[in-house]
């Protein structure tokens, strides 16, 4: 696979990052050495072996309901940009 | 007694016995930081009034201490949640964010005495090598100014060896205590995935990530590892197990281990130098009764792009809910919301982050999942298997920690491709979820540390502390102090 300028176009829309002309030249070109080293992988044959995502054996862990106290809404809100004491404040997103 | 020069355990036995107070600790190690840290910038915040404040209330509880690091000043990488003061992800898109929690590790060191100076300098979201990707600036190594401090706790290293904090704890997804441990001449530990929880660490790679102690030897670092290791509710990852004894554990008697050493691992690519002191632990250890195997370990080529697939993919999907709503920074100048979101994250994300999460988007994307992400998986399971059976021939495997000393600033930016190779000796062990620490065990020409590393099989943190205990009984590599930080 190489990558294009087109195509980090493509995963910058989805990463919601905009990349100027001069960054998106650089940034192809890192992402294209970087794919091209990771391609060593295809050396190996993993045919059969299952995709390993947890290195313990892990099952859900179930346990009986509890009422605890939640997080204080102003404390929460405190850390946000842009608040009303209520909610988080965004720019309107549906006309 | 010059209060630098004890170690955590040394310190927290003179509070104990009354020969200092936890005031005098608290003020020696902030002098320290105010003489030192213009030239270091290995912490982004210094709480110096909160740290004098709960020295009064520690002292006052002293005499019924249980922890030997009752009162012992330490400090905490930024990226773990600290409630109330500021936690940054030494990156801008956090802004000033205070938390309004402490991480589970906070709570437990605290509720063993812990005292905090601070946050600590580190590569922006842990996503670096070398602490030069922090908005804040790059932290400089103690050994040489001109040269790095590793990463991605570079700070937390920085600080151990100029004898600005007595210990203090960073993450660790691919090396990032070991490697900066290694660079700055401390002893540092990554335990086996789930032994200490994650709850309140700011997510790079869920699945690599762990938190972990840098300090000055194995006897400190196993009575922190006492304090952080434990199951939490709260963090559906970590794993019960037999914790607390790591410390009454340490005999120093390695009589009949099995050390081995994965040929594979001392190649092409590993400086003369470093080859040679690394080895040498070898001989160390064998003096006191341990053997040594040779062993092969014929996946290292595979495990720095199994690494980097997976660490990226992970992080572009936790890196998705920095957006300029519920935390930090916002972008000034937008156009509705999902231009918010854009600005706020391609200005409030540096260069080495944008590059990861967009690896880590395209592994990801529709069409290339099963060529590269599931790819990574598989390999995966193939390197566990590789450490599987190394560990039916020896208890602990010791290799280099990385391939050469701390290279210079600026070297490493450059070329990310190169930086990223420098992790061949360290992923391997997130990958598998095993513990493995890293301890100095020489000097270059230059006068730079060398580290050893030592993997040891799940839950294995006892054995690789006993034979790091051993080797620090018979040298003084760890004793060292990086010259011009007499603070005294």
């Amino acid at each position: 696979m190489n990558i294009d300028t087109e195509m980090v176009d493509y995963i910058a829309e989805l990463s919601r990052l905009e990349l100027q002309t001069g960054e998106k030249q650089a940034m192809t070109a890192q992402l294209e050495q970087i794919i091209a080293y990771i391609n060593v992988l295809n050396k190996l044959d993993t045919t059969g072996v299952e995709p390993m995502s947890h290195v313990f054996p892990v099952k859900n862990v179930l346990r009986e309901d509890e009422v605890v106290p939640s997080q204080d809404r102003a404390q929460l809100l405190a850390g946000s940009p842009a608040e009303d004491k209520e909610a988080f404040l965004v720019p309107k997103a549906v006309e | 007694m010059v209060l630098r020069e004890l170690t955590a355990l040394e310190l927290g036995a003179a509070i104990k016995k009354g020969e200092v107070s936890i005031k005098e600790a608290a003020q020696a190690a902030l002098d320290a930081v105010a003489v030192q840290d213009q030239a270091l910038n290995a912490f982004i915040t210094v709480t110096g009034e909160r740290a004098l404040d709960r020295a009064e209330k520690l002292q006052a509880g002293v005499k019924d201490a249980q922890s030997p690091l009752y009162g012992v000043p330490m400090a905490i990488k930024d990226n773990i949640c600290t409630k109330g003061v500021k936690t940054s992800c030494a990156s801008k898109i956090l802004g000033d964010f205070a938390p309004p929690y402490d991480a589970a590790v906070v709570d437990r060191l605290a509720e063993a005495g812990a005292l905090s100076l601070g946050k600590l300098n580190m590569d922006e979201f842990a996503m670096g090598s070398t602490s030069e990707t922090s908005f804040y600036g790059p932290v400089k190594n103690p050994w040489d100014l001109d040269r790095v401090p590793g990463g991605s706790s570079g700070g937390a290293a920085a600080a151990v060896a100029a004898g600005m904090s007595w210990y203090a704890i960073g993450s660790d997804t691919g090396g990032s205590i070991r490697q900066p441990a290694s660079y700055c001449g401390v002893t540092g530990m990554k335990p086996t995935y789930g032994a200490v929880s994650r709850y309140g660490l700011i997510a790079y790679a869920s699945s690599l990530d762990q938190i972990g102690p840098l300090c000055r030897d194995a006897a400190d670092c196993a009575a922190i590892l006492d304090a952080l290791q434990g199951k939490d509710p709260k963090d559906g990852t970590s794993l019960d197990g037999q914790y607390g004894n790591l410390l009454s554990g340490l005999t120093g008697d390695v009589r009949g281990m099995k050390i081995g050493l994965p040929v594979d691992c001392y190649g092409d690519g590993l400086d003369g130098e470093v080859k040679t002191a690394v080895l040498a632990v070898a001989d160390v250890l064998k003096a006191r009764g341990a053997e040594v195997v040779e062993l092969s370990f014929p996946v290292m080529e595979y495990v720095v792009p199994t690494y980097y697939i997976i660490a990226a993919a992970e992080a572009s999907s936790n890196l998705s809910r920095f957006d300029g709503v519920k935390y930090g920074w916002r972008a000034q100048e937008y156009e509705g919301l999902a231009d918010l979101y854009r600005k706020t994250r391609t200005q409030g994300f540096g260069a080495e982050v944008k590059r990861r999460i967009l690896l880590g988007a395209f592994v990801l994307s529709s069409g290339y999942y099963d060529a590269y992400y599931k790819k990574a998986l598989q390999v995966k399971a193939v390197i566990k298997e590789a450490f599987d059976k190394a560990f039916q021939q020896c208890d602990l495997l010791l290799t280099p920690v990385a391939p050469a000393t701390a290279p210079r600033l600026g070297e490493s930016l450059s070329d990310p491709l190169k930086m990223y190779l420098s992790d061949v000796y360290t992923v391997s062990v997130n990958l598998a979820g095993l513990p493995g620490l890293s301890m100095p065990c020489g000097f270059d020409a230059k006068g730079l540390p060398i580290g050893a590393q030592l993997i040891g099989p799940h839950f294995g943190e006892g054995t690789l502390l006993n034979a790091a205990h051993a080797f620090q009984l018979d040298t003084d590599y760890h004793k060292r102090a990086p010259k011009g930080g007499d603070l005294a």
